[in-house]
């Protein structure tokens, strides 16, 4: 048999080691997302009540779509905010329901009230991977053309709202003719 | 004062494993027995000294020493005492001396039961465990010293250990997992002397055997602990999440299962030499990963609570140094080896392959996911996640297939057996098994799933396999007893460890598949119904704990239907004093059948409480298994065989004199079995 072929784990780990070495000064808290202005990812899910939702049923307007489950407990602090925004309807707010079970996260609306014009049901976490999702929860802001704009990893409370999302719709509105591909 | 002990303690415990390090070593390239002997006291007081250390560090826990950084980090002068003690492995500090206190309780235990072993194979073992210890101890002097004091002021009160860390899982899986993770260090150390010595043999596999399948135990105890522990505490009665720090142990323990088996085909027919000794390099990579990955906060997820960057580079340059080196020498030496046995297509040493083959694949599988996103955050600059689907696409179809090979490989004879002699064998075994995994869960659960009846399936076959193969070995004895026997413990054991993973199955396949839950809001006197049981919210009461304030709900379960009281839950939402951190604690009613849970939410303003609760059948089954299996490989441990080479070995030393011990004498190839 070919020796060298007793030099590949050595080689394979070099490699490893290299890859290693370089992940330790990336930060991890730095979260960008390989969609930022890239197009909404396309998908023919469910939502939560069991209607098919897919990439036209998403609102023309500028709205946002945050990443929720019933078991994630810093969901419940950004919660009055997506109240919020619901009541006063400019930003419709589209969840997206991250591997939880459909009947707790009914449940979960029904106790702490619904301010998402739709949930769409993601039970094993899939649309999670496409949307380069972390962990519940996380907010994105999603153009008119369905372009992602800004992605927010965390609790969205009224001053992230205020300090961040609010700036971003702004220029959003400020440079509207960005082109939405690429 | 006392402080400064443990950290002169420390510096003396560097100096003794520097000379573990070099001296055996050395003696065993020159031929020089005094420097070869050194091993054993060196390893012993190696022990002493860490363990005075960890004793130190300890007395600050428990006397509220400030001072000391690590104690003002992660304790609390309220904090009850059991956690004061194990507040030590809180942080990254004590955890790491933990770490090399149970290494250096490996090395005396290396020291104690390898008399049966040439002494210079020994030395090699010790000189190689005390290069490790070396590069540990020097890791914690350099960048993580667990004595450092707070200067000039220390605080008045300490921070408070983790609400979630103090809980009874705490206590017991980090230094179950540790002991686990370090025991692999051992087998790793057999697997460089053998190949220092270029001797690389059924004798080696002989004497590593114990030693794996006892790491492995502890493994497998450390991983369960670790699942009931997240099952309970963190609430959402989930038992594995794939977290990117839960699956470091998952490669060690796969690696570690495929070196159990190889490491039986190499000893009883001689074959698959540099693979085994590979895999057990690849088994401590692992365990060293691990490490690596927890405590460089190289990956997010909860277990990352201590985490520094300077501190992964060091150990990056641990696991550079020893897997890396250990890799070249694997380089240089292994394409010496020689198999001495062919064997044929169908036979047992296939069915092991094919073992080793699917573990391999399974653990590269749940590597590169764990890994993937830092590779192309690394690569691209971007990031992504991967989830469960992907794990559970990969790993699920593995592991059937592994389970259905496992069912014929005990049964399948060594060289060569007949495709005509396993169709006798199992044919009837593979029928019952399709028609039980269908009848079982409709007649206990009253319902069906697929995947449910194939993991109840798969359950049976190997079940029936075992008492198949256990028939079939007794057969020809005079009486069922003398037969039974006649077995050996290394065959109950493995028989045993299979028997674990088919419990396992069941546990895992029914309760993924038949679990219910709820989200309730409950008033006092409100009832829920949930799979055949009623939850009665009784009222809730405020209590004090130690260190904490919480409320108190009552909820009463009745069986529907009957009414029959089946538990009395108290769930709890409770405030620690020190930290202000609020802290969930559920209530569960376990039982072998079925676990009821409750997890309480949130309290309105009306007083009404929002709580969740779960039937989770056969839940229990999954650390069933795990207990099964590890109890199995600690009885193959003890098998007749290795004790009976310690005898060989003496009368032989008696007989020889002088010469023995240079390492010249080969054990008596075979020792009976």
């Amino acid at each position: 048999m070919n020796k060298f072929i007793f030099y590949a784990p050595i080689a394979a780990f070099l490699v490893l080691a290299i890859v290693l070495w370089r992940g330790l000064y990336l930060d991890p808290t730095e979260l960008p997302s390989v969609l930022i202005d890239k197009p909404m990812p396309t998908f023919a899910m469910a939502t939560l009540e069991g209607e098919p939702v897919g990439n036209v049923d998403l609102p023309d307007s500028i709205f946002l779509l945050n990443v929720w489950g019933s078991y994630c407990l810093p969901c419940l602090v950004e919660h009055p905010t997506f109240m919020r925004l619901s009541e006063e309807g400019e930003f419709p707010v589209v969840g997206v329901n991250y591997r939880d079970r459909q009947p707790l996260a009914l449940d979960w609306l029904d106790l702490n009230g619904d301010p998402f014009a739709y949930s769409i049901l993601d039970e094993d976490g899939r649309f999670g991977i496409d949307l380069g999702v972390y962990g519940a929860p996380e907010t994105f802001l999603v153009d008119s053309d369905g372009v992602i704009r800004y992605r927010h990893v965390g609790v969205l409370e009224e001053n992230v709202w205020r300090e961040v999302f609010l700036p971003a719709i702004a220029e959003l509105r400020g440079a509207p003719a960005a082109p939405a591909s690429r | 004062m006392i402080p400064e002990l443990g950290q002169f303690s420390l510096i003396l415990a560097f100096c003794l494993s520097i000379l573990l390090g070099v001296m055996p070593l050395a003696g065993a390239a020159t031929g020089n027995r005094l420097w070869m002997s050194m091993g054993r006291p060196l390893g012993a007081g190696l022990f002493v000294f860490l363990g005075i250390c960890l004793f130190i560090l300890g007395h600050a826990f428990v006397t509220d020493d400030f001072s000391v950084r690590v104690v003002a980090a992660q304790s609390n002068t309220l904090l009850p005492m059991q956690y004061k003690v194990t507040a030590l492995w809180g942080g990254h500090e004590g955890s790491f001396l933990l770490w090399t206190f149970m290494l250096s309780g490996w090395i005396l235990a290396v020291g104690m039961f390898s008399k049966s072993m040439p002494v210079e194979f020994v030395a090699r073992v010790l000189g190689v465990l005390g290069l490790l210890s070396a590069s540990y101890i020097l890791f914690m002097l350099a960048t993580s010293n667990p004595f450092d004091r707070m200067v000039p002021v220390p605080p008045a009160d300490g921070a408070d250990l983790n609400t979630a860390l103090q809980d009874i899982g705490f206590i017991l899986h980090p230094p179950t997992l540790y002991m686990g993770y370090v025991g692999y260090s051992v087998v790793f150390a057999f697997a460089i002397a053998a190949l220092l010595s270029g001797r690389l043999d059924a004798a080696w596999a002989r004497w590593s055997r114990p030693w794996a399948n006892v790491a492995w135990a502890i493994l497998t105890i450390g991983i369960a602990l670790g699942s009931w522990w997240a099952y309970y505490e963190l609430g959402w009665g989930g038992w594995w999440a794939w977290d990117p720090v839960e699956n470091p142990p998952l490669i060690t323990w796969l690696f570690g299962t495929a070196l159990i088996h190889s490491l039986a085909v190499t000893e009883k027919r001689r074959v698959f030499k540099s693979w085994t000794v590979l895999l057990a390099i690849l088994a401590f990579a692992g365990s060293l990963l691990g490490t690596f990955i927890t405590r460089s906060g190289l990956l997010t997820s909860v277990h990352a609570f201590a985490s520094d960057p300077s501190r992964g580079v060091f150990i990056l340059a641990i696991l550079g140094v020893f897997v890396g080196g250990a890799l070249l020498l694997y380089a240089i030496r292994a394409p010496l080896i020689k198999s001495e046995f062919g064997f044929g297509s169908l036979s047992r040493e296939i069915f092991l392959l094919s073992n080793n083959v699917i573990l391999v694949v399974a653990a590269a599988s749940v590597f590169l996911g764990t890994l993937f996103p830092m590779f192309y955050q690394a690569l691209t600059g971007d990031l992504i996640s991967i989830g469960p689907p992907y794990f559970n696409i990969i790993f699920v179809p593995l592991m059937i297939l592994l389970v259905i090979l496992l069912g014929i490989g005990p049964i399948s004879r060594w060289k060569k057996t007949s495709g005509d002699y396993l169709k006798q064998q199992l044919g009837k075994v593979a029928m019952a098994s399709l028609l039980l995994g269908v009848a079982l869960p409709l007649i206990v659960l009253l319902d069906i799933s697929i995947p449910a009846t194939i993991a109840v399936a798969l359950a049976v076959w190997i079940v029936l396999g075992i008492g198949r193969d256990l028939l079939a070995k007794t057969a020809n004895k005079p009486s069922r007893r003398e037969g039974l026997r006649s077995l050996t413990y290394g065959y109950y054991g493995m028989q045993g460890a299979h028997f674990g993973v088919a419990v396992m199955l069941v546990g895992v396949a029914l309760t993924s598949y038949f679990s219910s839950e709820r989200s309730v809001l409950l008033q006092t006197g409100d009832t829920v119904e949930l799979g055949g049981y009623e939850f009665l919210f009784a009222g809730s009461e405020r209590v004090a704990g130690p260190n904490y304030n919480a409320d108190r709900a009552t909820v009463l379960v009745t069986r529907d239907g009957d009414g029959d009281a089946v538990a009395d839950l108290y769930p709890e939402l409770r405030v620690y004093l020190a930290s202000g951190t609020p802290s969930t604690e559920m209530a569960i009613d376990p039982s072998l059948w079925r676990d009821l849970f409750v997890t309480p939410g949130e309290i309105r303003d009306n007083g009404a409480w929002t709580m969740t609760v779960y039937v989770k059948p056969f839940v229990r089954w999954i650390w069933l298994g795990a207990i099964i299996m590890a109890l199995s490989a600690t009885i193959a441990a003890t098998d007749r065989r290795y004790r009976k080479l310690a005898r060989v070995r003496k009368q032989a030393e008696e007989t020889a004199g002088e010469k023995v011990g240079q390492g010249e004498l080969q054990p008596v190839p075979g020792g009976g079995t």
